[in-house]
């Protein structure tokens, strides 16, 4: 069940820095949106208003709307915790739960949502690390510890565990970023296979990646180190990458600059 | 002569350094400030071990000659008279009491502690984690002969409520039954045992949550985990085998407390099967209620009886070590 996201005038707080200004964006669903920009440009912390894992950090608070659909995710009354159970996350580094196997670790976030059948668990999971790509790499081994796998194997199987929950949205932040080239390929045709079935954001430090990966792509900007981040264009990936319609975008993308 | 003809000649080859002799000039182990500290260091381990090997030695040595002079069996008697002839004592109620009181201190203080270590890593605001951690410091700085005086002064008389409680509702166990007296008994000792160990199972828990890494935090987080959710996968597990060595840490200290037990506990050489009756006693409490007044015998007595309560310690040591190692493979530290 993909879902559009409607940013609308979105402003996000660390305490009294102001992180990100005024981001209005929308994205489709079942469309890879791929986030581009320097460090410290504020992509990160907008992905994380999405789920409102940005409230987690000290201080964290935003100003605008984030529609899901037509739900406000900051709307009163609206638990962060739900929202998280629809907008699924996976992270720059592999973070299975190391205490747990790697059966316990796909279906973690199914256990939290509700009471399943042992026989219903099972299906999920192994529908989950297929959809993964990780199912013949583990299937003979899914009582061993999650940590126990490789670097790549982790992250397919943090994308797994994020699937598992059938959420609305899927992002992603800077997922390859700690991975070779080949897991970095994995996950790529991943991404690819997973778009068919959500909506999909994803913050990439790699240009070529989000030319491969991505339908549309954000570029993202600061004027100074300490000033807000702001959004600068989105379009066509293929746009971005050949004709974008801002200076400033092409200066980054052709590296003459950040 | 010799000297100058061998001058002379083709020299000797320089001596090649041996692939030892390069490894240690590689160590750097020959320059003289790393010399000097390899042999303090290697020295005060050494002396140590020599340290440790003697008193162990003196200690089963004394222990072993009032062991062969026992009358009754060590183990199992239910006296402590080392005055008569032949002298007669047994650590059985002592080996009783420090277990039982022990049980108790622990039974109370871990999961209170593990609650207030959660509270303050995870609940508290910001602001007040720094001054309560604080005070739980200073609560571990409290000599405990100031423990055993609060513990005798306002502690006892208050447990009458208590006992009168349990005694009313829970007295058909038998371990919960009261026959009236003051209420120095085994389960005030455990009470005020709790309360000294409270604070170093506190801290070192607190430590353990804190380095519960972020990122696993933000998985469960990220799954719509709640709070409690989060601790439950994510710090919990991650500081298991840190909260069992807390547990050991004070274990230690509830087993070898001496003058808060003497001070409290209204001592006997008799078995309560009711935690709430007065008597009993522990090795530390009885060592250092007969020790100024023992004569020789009865100091190697005392001796033997600390030997067995080392012996308990080693023993609880190592059951926990092996607790920590069982699940090592889904420890937190593979993250």
């Amino acid at each position: 069940m993909a879902k559009r996201i409607d940013v609308s005038g979105l402003t996000a707080y660390y305490g009294s820095h102001k992180a990100i200004e005024d981001i209005s964006m929308t994205v489709e669903p079942r469309s890879v949106t791929a986030f581009i920009g320097p460090s410290g440009c504020g992509k990160s912390t907008f992905l994380r208003t999405l789920n409102r894992m940005h409230e987690v950090t000290a201080g964290g608070r935003v100003e605008g709307k984030v529609l899901l659909d037509d739900e406000d995710l900051y709307g009163q009354g609206i638990d962060p915790v739900s929202v998280r159970r629809e907008v699924g996350m996976v992270f720059q580094r592999p973070n299975p739960f190391p205490t747990m196997s790697i059966f316990d670790n796909v279906a973690a976030g199914l256990r939290l949502n509700g009471n399943y059948k042992k026989s219903e668990l099972g299906d999920i999971v192994e529908k989950s690390l297929k959809g993964a790509n990780l199912w013949n790499e583990v299937k003979d081994r899914l009582n061993k510890p999650g940590s126990g796998l490789s670097g790549g194997q982790q992250q397919r199987l943090c994308i797994a565990r994020a699937i598992a929950v059938e959420p609305n949205v899927l992002l992603m932040d800077e997922p390859c970023s700690a991975l070779d080239p080949i897991s970095t390929l994995a996950i790529e045709d991943l991404i690819g296979e997973l778009k068919e079935r959500f909506t999909i954001v994803i913050v990439t430090h790699n240009m070529q990646q989000a030319a491969r990966v991505s339908d549309r792509t954000a570029f993202f900007n600061l004027s100074a180190v300490g000033q807000p981040g702001k959004l600068i264009e989105i379009d066509e990936t293929e746009r971005i990458f050949s004709n974008p319609s801002v200076q400033a975008t092409e200066d980054y993308i052709s590296g003459r600059f950040g | 002569m010799d000297i100058t003809t061998k001058n002379t000649e083709a020299p000797p080859p320089a001596p090649q350094p041996t692939v030892a002799e390069q490894k240690r000039a590689a160590r750097g182990a020959t320059r003289p400030g790393d010399r000097i500290f390899l042999g303090l260091s290697r020295g005060s381990g050494i002396l140590l071990l020599v340290i440790m090997a003697a008193i162990a030695g003196f200690l089963a040595y004394r222990a072993s000659i009032a062991i062969s002079k026992d009358d009754a069996n060590f183990l199992t008697a239910f006296e402590w008279n080392t005055g008569l002839l032949p002298p007669k004592f047994g650590i059985a109620v002592l080996a009783f009491g420090t277990v039982v009181s022990s049980i108790i201190a622990m039974v109370i203080a871990v999961p209170i502690a593990v609650a207030i270590a959660l509270f303050l890593t995870h609940y508290a605001p910001r602001r007040l984690r720094g001054p309560i951690a604080y005070v739980i410091d200073l609560l571990a700085a409290v000599p405990s002969i100031v423990y055993g005086l609060w513990g005798a002064l306002i502690l006892v008389p208050h447990m009458t409520g208590l006992f009168g409680w349990l005694d009313e509702y829970l007295g058909w166990t038998g371990i919960f039954s009261w026959q009236a007296g003051a209420p120095r008994s085994m389960l005030t000792v455990g009470i005020l045992l709790a309360i000294m160990i409270l604070p170093i199972i506190t801290n070192v828990s607190r430590e353990v949550f804190r380095q519960a890494p972020q990122m696993i935090e933000e998985a469960a987080l990220a799954l719509g985990a709640t709070r409690w959710e989060v601790i439950r996968m994510a710090v919990l597990p991650f500081g298991r085998s840190g909260v069992i060595s807390a547990s050991m840490l004070g274990l230690g200290r509830a087993l070898g407390e001496t003058m808060a037990v003497a001070t409290v506990l209204s001592p006997s050489f008799t078995i309560q099967t009711s935690l709430l009756d007065p008597g009993g006693g522990t090795f530390a409490q009885n060592i250092a209620s007969k020790f100024s007044e023992a004569s020789e015998l009865g100091r190697d007595a005392l001796i033997a009886s600390g030997l067995v309560l080392f012996v308990i310690t080693l023993l609880v040591n190592g059951a926990a070590r092996m607790i920590i190692a069982r699940r090592k493979e889904y420890s937190g530290a593979n993250a």
